[in-house]
């Protein structure tokens, strides 16, 4: 099973490991992840005030390129997986804005794809059970909070992955690789998100609000989507090195722990990218 | 020949100022059948009415014509009149020539209202022509009411019918009557404790003589029509006999089985035989079969063993009664929606998020608390409780569209009875905005805040979730700006009122409308409240909409007053016009059963000598049917005619155009 694949523009920098991890990952799962031939950046928002038009040529373009390769494209982050799904369910409602998008792009897109998120394959067409079974090395003992963060989810009516409150997309992956989930207040709260580019005091909040309460729940890790929660929960734990309540916590994509869990190499996985190396943790657990 | 009279209105100048009413009735004189023509000031003053009574005699007519207003405004005074001269009322017709024809022209010369006037006074001429005398449909009443629900609604009505000296069925699909009433603590704006008020009124109906209870029953089946139904009641095996239980309560005394209380709303646990609350009526025990050992597994038994008149019953079994009633009161009342919709909330997780109606059993002096404020987790005394208003109310996206009316009112009380039971505690409310319409309302809310000091903050709450023992609300205070987080104990949800489940099946069963919330429709939402479009079946109370008590008992008094009014008559006259198969050419088909929105046809079996039956027909139960002539529209072979709107009337108007 071959599916088209969108990595995004941090996967193929920042977040390599994101991507390196996945890609194997599925080829132990017996599916490949075929990148898209031509692709450009999705734009990285969906523009809220309802006639920015502008906004939404670039994802627009991205679905015309994976429409040539098939009626489905998986992304893995979570915001060019809110835009792409968003943008996609907008041309296909949409007829008057999908005729301005198409006339400035001059394409002829119908929003016909179907936009789905890595953990959907898993979930919905491997199946968490065959997951399970294809696990190597079982991440026991390992307590590992999972967080949502907000573009995963919201809004429901246009994403509709899981419930908007209360999701368990992540636990069932975790349960099935062996880690102990930890329920955690903050796992469906902002970290954030753009505003550390202008306002790192915010992130801080609200990122060591998401850690310390994870931590008080018992997690020692934190697993999520977004390249963007990943980079703010780490900087976050930097900047608050050394204070009361800074915490040192490994975030990982959820990949890695996949990859690790199918018995994946730990050179291949990126492993050494992350701030708070999770090896050590794995060590002292005798994973 | 007809002998046929044509009156033309003035209607002062609201006619004649746009059509030369002379003109018409000169016309109308040359029309074959017609002999005597005239136009008059004003057709429906007592001089008008008497001319027109006059001429009837004078000239022996045998149809009339009146071209004046909508025949909304006067067919009935002018077939009255024509009546009293004599004439078969349904011998006379209007024509509209003001609504449909003066007003919307404008031509003082008068042209085009003439020439239109004349047109549609032929037409009505022409169809009068093929009218055939009819009289009115004559039903007897029985005089016996049916209230389903055995709330204060339906308490209210039928206590209301049987002080009017007639006989009423109440029924209640739980163990005891009461409803959601009677699990209320006090009641907003006197404060007077529910059950106080409550108790007396089902003690009342349970003694008095024109009333039978039927508890733990649930009506199955409606047929028939006004003054004329046969209703099928379920009562399900109570595992009690009803006749010999005394009340003595020894049996619930030794049941040594708990299972959780649903009138508690699942804060403690009753026996496995019981009756809901202390003061039940009528106060006989049920068992709960599901939970019962004795009757899954035969084995226990110890009510049996105790009870004294021997009235366990483990073999009991559904029973279905019929019963012939005239007239039927719908009060099947509401229920909360389900919180864990609202995830973020966390109800059902978090031990300490209740429901308001969990408030009201926890401020009960019955309850499981015994009246004290201790929240469901430790047993505590809350020291910060936070009541979160609008919970599914106005709120499109997850929850209803509508306003639930009274949390607003509830939630204020809440806060009254938590302070006044909690000293030095403090209650935070989280409003969108207080409603607070009706006689002594806004005062009890600026009393809670000013006087019990509740703290209200404008604003929705985005999370609640549990930290270290407390329970930590998030919300926004929009007045100030500012985000706030506030560590409390327990959190109270206002959740919105929803219509009781199985209320679109009761709807279907008994044949009346409800809307997209399975709330019922009122005939007219304002000058017929209480009716359906169904005759002889009426509302009362939260099965139309969120109401509080007030509205609710009004609304049973003002139902059982139609009832009565009913029931004063021993036949009830019913317009004529109605549907009329043609037994020759209906080839049963079916389609205007399908069709027909009051469900008045039926199937009627024809059988020869032998009693065989031989074919099938389509009838029309003319005391159901409205005259709406859905099936005259959807009848194939032209089977049906509306009468007084037949076919044949209809292409002489099109055709004399």
């Amino acid at each position: 099973m071959k599916i088209p694949y969108y990595p995004g523009c941090t996967l193929n920098t920042v977040a390599k490991g994101f991507d390196t991890s996945a890609r194997v990952s599925a080829v132990l799962l017996g599916f490949e992840l075929k990148e898209l031939g031509q692709w450009n950046c999705c734009g990285a928002t969906f523009p809220l005030t309802p006639d920015n038009v502008m906004g939404l040529t670039a994802p627009t373009k991205v679905l015309v390129n994976a429409k040539k390769e098939g009626d489905t494209v998986t992304t893995l982050c979570s915001v060019c997986y809110n835009v792409l799904k968003r943008t996609n369910k907008l041309v296909r409602d949409n007829k008057e804005k999908r005729s301005v998008i198409n006339n400035f792009i001059e394409e002829e897109y119908d929003g016909s794809l179907n936009v789905i998120h890595f953990l959907e394959i898993l979930r919905d067409k491997i199946g968490f059970d065959k997951v399970k079974a294809a696990v190597r090395r079982p991440l026991k003992g390992i307590k590992a909070g999972a967080y949502y963060g907000c573009m995963l989810l919201r809004p429901f009516e246009d994403i509709g992955i899981d419930k908007a409150e209360g999701p368990t997309i992540f636990e069932d992956l975790l349960k099935a690789l062996g880690c102990e989930p930890m329920e955690f207040p903050n796992k469906i709260e902002c970290c954030g998100a753009h505003l550390a580019m202008g306002n790192e005091d915010v992130v801080t909040k609200l990122s060591g609000n998401v850690l310390s309460s994870a931590k008080n729940k018992g997690a020692e890790i934190l697993v999520t989507s977004c390249p963007l929660c990943q980079y703010n929960l780490e900087k976050s734990q930097k900047r608050m090195e050394g204070s009361a309540g800074g915490t040192q916590m490994p975030i990982l994509y959820f990949t890695q722990l996949l990859g690790l869990a199918l018995g994946q190499d730990e050179g291949t996985l990126g492993l050494d990218k992350n701030l708070f190396d999770v090896r050590p943790l794995l060590k002292a657990k005798g994973v | 020949m007809p002998r046929i009279g044509v009156f033309v209105c003035q209607c002062g100048t609201n006619i004649a100022s746009t059509v030369d009413t002379k003109k018409v009735a000169e016309e109308m004189a040359k029309i074959p059948g017609v002999v005597y023509t005239g136009d008059y000031k004003f057709m429906c003053s007592a001089p008008g009415q008497d001319n027109l009574k006059e001429i009837v005699k004078e000239h022996k007519l045998d149809g009339v014509i009146v071209s004046a207003c909508s025949p909304h405004m006067h067919e009935k005074t002018f077939r009255k009149a024509c009546e009293a001269a004599g004439l078969n009322p349904y011998k006379c017709e209007i024509t509209n020539i003001r609504e449909q024809c003066s007003w919307v022209h404008h031509d003082p010369t008068k042209t085009a209202g003439t020439a239109k006037s004349i047109d549609l006074t032929r037409m009505t001429i022409e169809r009068l022509k093929k009218n055939k005398s009819l009289s009115k449909i004559k039903i007897p009443i029985k005089k016996k009411a049916l209230v389903i629900g055995g709330g204060i609604a339906g308490i209210q009505a039928a206590l209301d019918i049987a002080e009017g000296g007639r006989q009423v069925i109440l029924v209640e699909r739980e163990p005891s009557i009461g409803g959601n009433m009677a699990k209320l603590s006090e009641t907003f704006p006197t404060m007077d404790c529910s059950q106080c008020i409550m108790t007396p009124k089902m003690v009342e109906a349970s003694l008095n003589e024109n009333i039978k209870i039927l508890t733990w029953s649930e009506v199955e089946k409606v047929d028939g029509y006004i003054g004329n139904f046969t209703v099928q009641i379920r009562k399900k095996a109570r595992y009690v006999n009803e006749d010999l239980c005394n009340g003595c309560g020894l049996c619930i005394e030794k049941c040594p089985f708990k299972a959780t209380s649903e009138f508690e709303m699942g804060m403690s646990q009753r026996k496995v035989i019981y009756t809901p609350f202390p003061q039940a009526v009528p106060n006989i025990p049920v068992i709960d079969a599901a939970n019962c050992p004795k009757i899954q597994k035969d084995k226990c038994g110890a009510c049996a063993i105790v009870c004294g008149p021997k009235c366990i019953d483990f073999k009991q079994q559904d029973t279905v009664i019929t019963e012939d009633v005239g007239a039927i009161i719908v009060a099947t009342g509401y229920q909360l929606m389900p919180n864990e919709r609202f995830g973020e909330y966390g109800y059902g997780k978090i031990k300490d998020v209740i429901s308001g109606l969990q408030f009201e059993r926890l401020a009960s002096a019955s309850g499981p608390t015994g009246g004290e404020i201790r929240r469901p987790s430790d047993g505590k005394t809350p020291k910060n409780v936070v009541f979160i208003q609008c919970v599914g109310s106005r709120d499109e996206k997850k929850g209803v569209s509508y306003c639930s009316k009274i949390c607003c009112m509830y939630t204020a009380k809440h806060t009254m009875l938590y302070k006044h039971k909690v000293h030095d505690g403090q209650s935070y409310v989280f409003y969108m905005d207080i409603r607070a319409g009706g006689k002594r309302y806004e005062e009890f809310v600026r009393r809670a805040i000013e006087h019990d000091g509740a703290m209200y903050l404008r604003g929705r709450v985005s999370r609640v979730y549990e930290k270290d023992g407390k329970v930590i609300v998030q919300g926004a205070d929009t007045l100030s700006g500012n985000q706030v987080e506030i560590e409390a104990d327990m959190v109270v949800l206002a959740t919105a009122i929803v219509s009781k489940e199985g209320a679109d099946t009761m709807a279907q069963k008994l044949g009346i409308g409800y809307d997209k919330y399975k709330f019922y429709n009122e005939y007219h939402p304002k000058l017929k409240p209480v009716e359906t479009v169904t005759a002889g079946i009426y509302l009362a109370g939260t099965c139309v909409g969120p109401m509080d008590i007030p509205d609710s008992v009004s609304m049973g008094s003002a139902a059982a007053s139609k009832v009565l009014a009913l029931f004063s008559n021993d036949q009830m006259a019913r317009e004529t016009i109605t549907a009329n198969v043609n037994r020759v050419t209906c080839n049963a088909c079916w389609d205007c059963l399908v069709a027909c929105p009051y469900t008045a046809i039926e199937k009627e079996e024809v059988k020869n000598r032998q009693g065989a039956v031989i074919r099938m027909l389509a009838r029309v139960n003319e005391g159901v049917c409205q005259g709406c002539g859905v099936c005259v529209a959807v009848c194939r072979s032209k089977s049906i005619d509306l009468r007084g709107y037949t076919d044949e009337q209809v292409y002489a108007a099109i055709n004399a155009f």
